[in-house]
């Protein structure tokens, strides 16, 4: 025994001895084994509080050896290894490594004082639901009480800088998965893969064996780990069998889809780490074994969280896996046999045995004898009452369940076990219902409801050879059902078994005192049987209210050891069995999930897809701000160096209207269709009239949903006879193209027309401005630009510079404009073509603010900002819009009697008094200021610009009854009310006689 | 995840598709015939059954087909899929 190491065994365990591991807990060096957890190299240095716990501060040491472990949660860091912290990782799956720094979650300022210990005597202020009751006088302190409650009740903290770390996602496919590689899900996996099943199997642990890791057992009269051992090698041997260990499957879907966290590093030396951190699995699987084993559950008495108390199972599993001693001198307290396994393994490994106190009346089974040979006194019918310790178990109090024969006995370690509890999470997630079992005292699955099968001790067989049976069948038969041949019955081999695991349903220990002390069922949350008692007094019956009021199981531990305590404990309140109280949800995920791996590599650049038009290039070259739209990333403004957002606007406003403005409009939405029923569908589609339409011709169009609200618009041109170009808003493409797919497919299936997205392909130029005919002109020379031959809303298709071209005159800025199409690879030739032309025509390149000023000042709507869903063309004062001669999508909605209301609110033009004054965007108009509350809000800003044309401000607004109203008053954030006229929304060239030019 | 079915591509995660809602809600061809009420229980009214449930769904990311299915809503077991008519 060595002094560094003052608990570690002689020998024994699953350590390897000659690598020795130097790691720091609370800025302390210690020293571990490779193979130790950082809980069982705590335990060997004699290290045994190691937190307080969330409410009452009491001090906490580990109670479990696995993913159940509520109380030894630390925040977990590598020496050198910057940012990358785990912040709750519990101890005992965290596995060993050379530099880990380890502290503690909780405890201030240290584990041995913690200055809120105190607050353990506050007790009637803390009891359940006390953050409904307490701290609420005054109620403008609460936020000082929680400023307090969450500096003292803290869990891990969270990092500061962004995760380092990468994370992946892999798609997996198998015939069967087996969940677990323990005795069950080891013979589950070899079965269905000697049928030729593709297998997969995951599990949670670095090594195969599963509760034979920490179990001293016999199968087929040798030691279970060779055959584990034999097992493995098989499994090795199958071209088709992938085991993932450290491999945790945490969620089960739909239709057999299960997702998996693998941890690829955390168990390497920083610097042999290579790859991703951790791995989801997203595995969908034809069938699922699920062989997920049990957890131990604790007994409820007095006092029963100081350190020292654990559970059996565990300080088996310490013993016998890891070589440690988790006490000197145990006591065993049991209402089932498995503790007595536990308690001849700590004998085994010579720690003293002082008594096992078993609530039953006649214990022990076949295990009795070799107690009894062991040498351990028992206690039969007795039970633990009361523990005394200050920072650790010193002592434990045992009596008769009657409360006679009450006696003490000194020990600093009480191994206990209130039965097991099969884990049933995934099989609840996958849509099973859990049942109670009355003779094995626990939950066991339901029916399975996707093709799932349980083996082993998640259905509740607990004994070895019949869990090895079990998986075999279970095996076999997934893979029969997935289509394999059969291997018939798979021989197991047999075991030591003695006993059995179904315990007395002694759920609490019940005090005799007349003030009783804190029973704790969900040590995470401090909850305890009073609490559940109380919250049943206080009228809550529904398990899910009580965990709710009380907080069981809402810890990052879910309530693994203490639920089903408290499900039993509040069934007991209410005078029912636990059959009829339940369980609460199981949600995944079964242990936690970082963000990180939730994430995968769908972060930062990766997070979605950013697209740039071909001339993006040019516009950081000038230096242009960019504003995302959709995807997209438009160029905002080209500001001059040193040049205000106002000021560039202002000059790009100016330059459009009397040089030439160039806009790179390539991320409108641009939809190809074609066949002979295009000019029909579009007629449905769109509001207004179609077929009309002359080859070579464009077309404004608004389109509605069926509810009549403007959903989207933008220009069509007529390319061919069953040709046309459709043009959608930069942010509706998509939508909008799936909307003509699905009217077209699901209700007009006789309709010959079809869709292609084209906004990719095509890059779009636009030139606007008086001077713009001319620059056109000077790069396309076969086509006639005259005002006469090439007008208004016309399109011509020819050669631009050299290249291919589409060009539609139409105008967006009220201006004479042209937009150029040419394929998207020419985009940033023609663009370069036209930047060449810069002194000649005097070009100002300008961006999406310049845009929205310029269509503002001609009263053009752009959608998603002038409407929102709830605004029809009417309202826009677009009736011009609507043909009467045909039916199109949403016209009979327009009838409706609520779109016919006078008082609707219609789009305006908004002239502020102060011509200085821009108002925001947003801002609510009102009838009156300074009136009573509430005052009635008649409309809001939906647009709002400094008009450098007009020289003053301008905006577009929804006002109730529209033009009805000649002044407004906008409500500012200030308090001011300002006063508005209401105008009409053109506020440039109402006649058009600009873009007509 | 759902795993379904698309007639044209085969099976693909759900996260393939996007949901159309009720199936089979047939446009009526003169609208102007409706009642206020008749239009509403057409534009606005859906079933939401316990069980089966016809519906759309769309391979959008895929072919983007639509086409229908027959899908249980207690047990998300999809019965059948079907292509649209």
């Amino acid at each position: 025994m060595s002094i560094s190491q003052p608990f570690r065994l002689v020998g024994g365990g699953r350590i390897d001895r000659r690598r020795r591991v130097d790691f720091r807990f609370n800025g302390l060096r210690f020293e571990g084994y490779r193979g130790d957890t950082l809980a069982s190299a705590l335990l060997a240095n004699g290290v045994r509080t190691v937190g307080r716990s969330i409410k009452y501060h009491r001090p906490r040491g580990f109670v479990g050896s696995g993913a159940e472990e509520p109380n030894g949660i630390f925040t977990v860091r590598h020496t050198g290894v910057e940012g990358s912290t785990i912040p709750h990782a519990p101890g005992t799956v965290v596995e060993l490594v050379e530099g880990l720094e380890a502290h503690a979650v909780n405890g201030w300022p240290s584990l041995r004082f913690d200055f809120a210990g105190g607050l353990q005597w506050l007790g009637g202020m803390l009891s359940a639901g006390f953050y409904y009751k307490t701290f609420m006088w005054p109620r403008a302190a609460w936020h000082w009480y929680e400023w307090a409650i969450r500096r003292m009740a803290g869990n891990g903290r969270a990092p500061d800088g962004p995760d380092p770390d990468r994370y992946d996602k892999r798609n997996a496919f198998c015939d069967v998965l087996v969940v677990g590689g323990g005795p069950a899900g080891l013979a589950a996996s070899l079965a269905a893969a000697r049928a030729g099943a593709r297998v997969i199997l995951a599990d949670d642990q670095p090594e195969l064996g599963g509760s034979l890791l920490g179990a001293r057992r016999q199968l087929g009269g040798k030691p279970a780990f060779a055959w584990v051992a034999n097992c493995a090698a098989a499994l090795a041997d199958e071209p088709e069998v992938t085991v993932l260990s450290r491999t945790t499957a945490f969620g089960f879907y739909d239709h057999g889809f299960v997702a998996a966290l693998e941890r690829c590093t955390d168990h390497l030396p920083p610097p042999r780490r290579r790859g991703p951190r951790e791995r989801v699995w997203r595995i969908r699987a034809r069938r699922v074994v699920l062989a997920a084993g049990a957890t131990e559950r604790p007994l409820v008495f007095e006092n029963n969280d100081r350190p020292g108390i654990m559970l059996a199972g565990a300080a088996a599993a310490y013993v016998n896996r890891y070589g440690v001693a988790p006490g000197r001198r145990a006591v065993v307290f049991t209402n089932n046999d498995s503790a007595w396994r536990a308690a001849l393994d700590l004998v085994e490994a010579k720690i003293e045995v002082a008594a096992i106190v078993d609530v039953r009346p006649e214990p022990g089974g076949a295990l009795a004898a070799r107690a009894e040979a062991a040498g351990i006194p028992v206690l039969a019918g007795h039970a633990v009452v009361d523990t005394q310790g200050r920072n650790a178990l010193r002592r434990v109090r045992a009596a008769r369940l009657d409360g006679s024969g009450a006696r003490n006995l000194d020990c600093d370690l009480l191994a206990v076990s209130g039965g097991w509890n099969p884990n049933l999470h995934l099989h609840a997630q996958s849509g099973g219902r859990p049942r109670f079992d009355e003779t094995r005292g626990c939950f066991l699955p339901g029916p399975p409801v996707q093709a799932e099968t349980g083996a082993g001790a998640c259905r509740g067989t607990f004994r070895l050879d019949a869990c090895v049976r079990e998986g075999a069948q279970a095996g076999r038969e997934a893979a029969l059902a997935a289509g394999f041949r059969d291997v018939g019955v798979i021989s197991a081999p047999s075991t030591d078994e003695e006993g059995t695991t179904d315990p007395d349903p002694a759920w609490a220990v019940h005090s005799r005192r007349p003030r009783p002390r804190r029973a704790f069922v969900d040590f995470q949350n401090d909850a305890t049987a009073a609490d559940l008692a109380l919250a049943v007094r206080e009228g809550f019956e529904s398990i899910e209210h009580i965990k709710r009021y009380t907080l069981l199981g809402f810890g990052t531990d879910q309530g693994k050891t203490g639920n089903v305590n408290g499900m039993a404990l509040a069934a007991g309140a209410l005078g029912r069995s636990p059959a009829q109280v339940g369980t609460t949800t199981f949600r995944p995920p079964y242990t936690p999930v970082t963000f990180g791996a939730a994430a995968g590599l769908a972060t930062g650049e990766l997070h979605d897809p950013l697209r740039v038009t071909p001339m993006h290039e040019w516009h950081e070259a000038q230096g242009a701000v960019f504003e995302p739209v959709g995807q997209w990333l438009r160029p905002w403004y080209f500001p001059k160096p040193g040049e205000e957002m106002r000021a560039a606007v202002a000059r790009e406003c100016l330059a459009a209207r009397e040089g030439v403005g160039l806009f790179d409009a390539s991320t409108l939405g641009k939809i190809d269709l074609q066949g002979p029923d295009a000019a029909v569908f579009l007629d449905r589609i769109y509001t207004n009239d179609w077929s009309s339409l002359a080859i070579g011709r464009c077309r404004y169009g608004l389109m509605l949903g069926e509810d009549g609200m403007v959903m989207d618009d933008g220009v069509t041109a007529r390319l061919g006879e069953h040709h046309y170009l459709m043009t959608t808003t930069t942010g509706g493409a998509a939508h909008v193209l799936g909307w003509l797919e699905r009217w077209r497919q699901t209700e007009w299936p006789e309709l010959r027309v079809r869709f292609t997205s084209v906004t990719d392909q095509w890059a779009t130029i636009g030139v606007a401005g008086p001077r713009s005919r001319d620059l056109v002109a000077s790069l396309c020379e076969e086509i006639d630009l005259g005002p006469e031959s090439f007008r208004f809303m016309e399109f011509r298709e020819g050669v631009f510079a050299g290249v291919p071209c589409r060009i539609f005159r139409i105008s967006f800025t009220g201006e004479l404009s042209f937009e150029i199409n040419v394929p998207a690879d020419y985009g940033r030739y023609a663009w370069d073509r036209i930047v060449e032309r810069t002194e000649e025509f005097s070009i100002t390149p300008y961006g999406t603010e310049t845009m929205h000023v310029l269509r503002a000042e001609k009263g053009f709507i752009v959608v998603g900002q002038e409407t929102d869903g709830s605004v029809t063309p009417v309202d826009l004062g677009m009736e011009w819009i609507l043909s009467k001669k045909k039916d199109f999508i949403g016209r009979r909605s327009l009838a409706r009697s609520d779109c016919r209301r006078p008082d609707r609110r219609r789009l305006v033009g908004l002239a502020a008094a102060d011509p200085n004054e821009v108002l925001p965007e947003g801002a609510q108009l009102v009838d009156e200021p300074f009136t009573f509350l509430p005052v009635p809000m008649v409309g809001y800003v939906t647009s709002s610009y400094w008009s450098p044309n007009l020289g003053r401000s301008i905006a577009l607004a929804l006002v109730a009854g529209g033009r009805d109203r000649s002044r407004v008053f906008a409500a500012l954030e200030d308090g001011r009310f300002v006063p508005v006229d209401v105008v009409s929304p053109v506020f440039l060239d109402p006649r058009g006689e600009r873009q007509r030019g | 995840m759902l795993l379904i079915e698309c007639p044209w591509c085969g099976p693909r995660d759900e996260s393939e598709f996007s949901y159309g809602g009720e199936a089979h809600i047939v446009r009526p061809p003169e609208p102007d015939r409706l009642t206020d009420e008749e239009w509403a229980d057409y534009l606005f009214m859906r079933k939401n059954p316990r069980g089966r449930h016809l519906e759309q769904w769309c391979h959008a990311h895929g072919c983007r087909q639509w086409f229908n299915a027959e899908r249980d809503t207690v047990t998300s077991e999809i019965v059948r899929i079907y292509r649209v008519e």
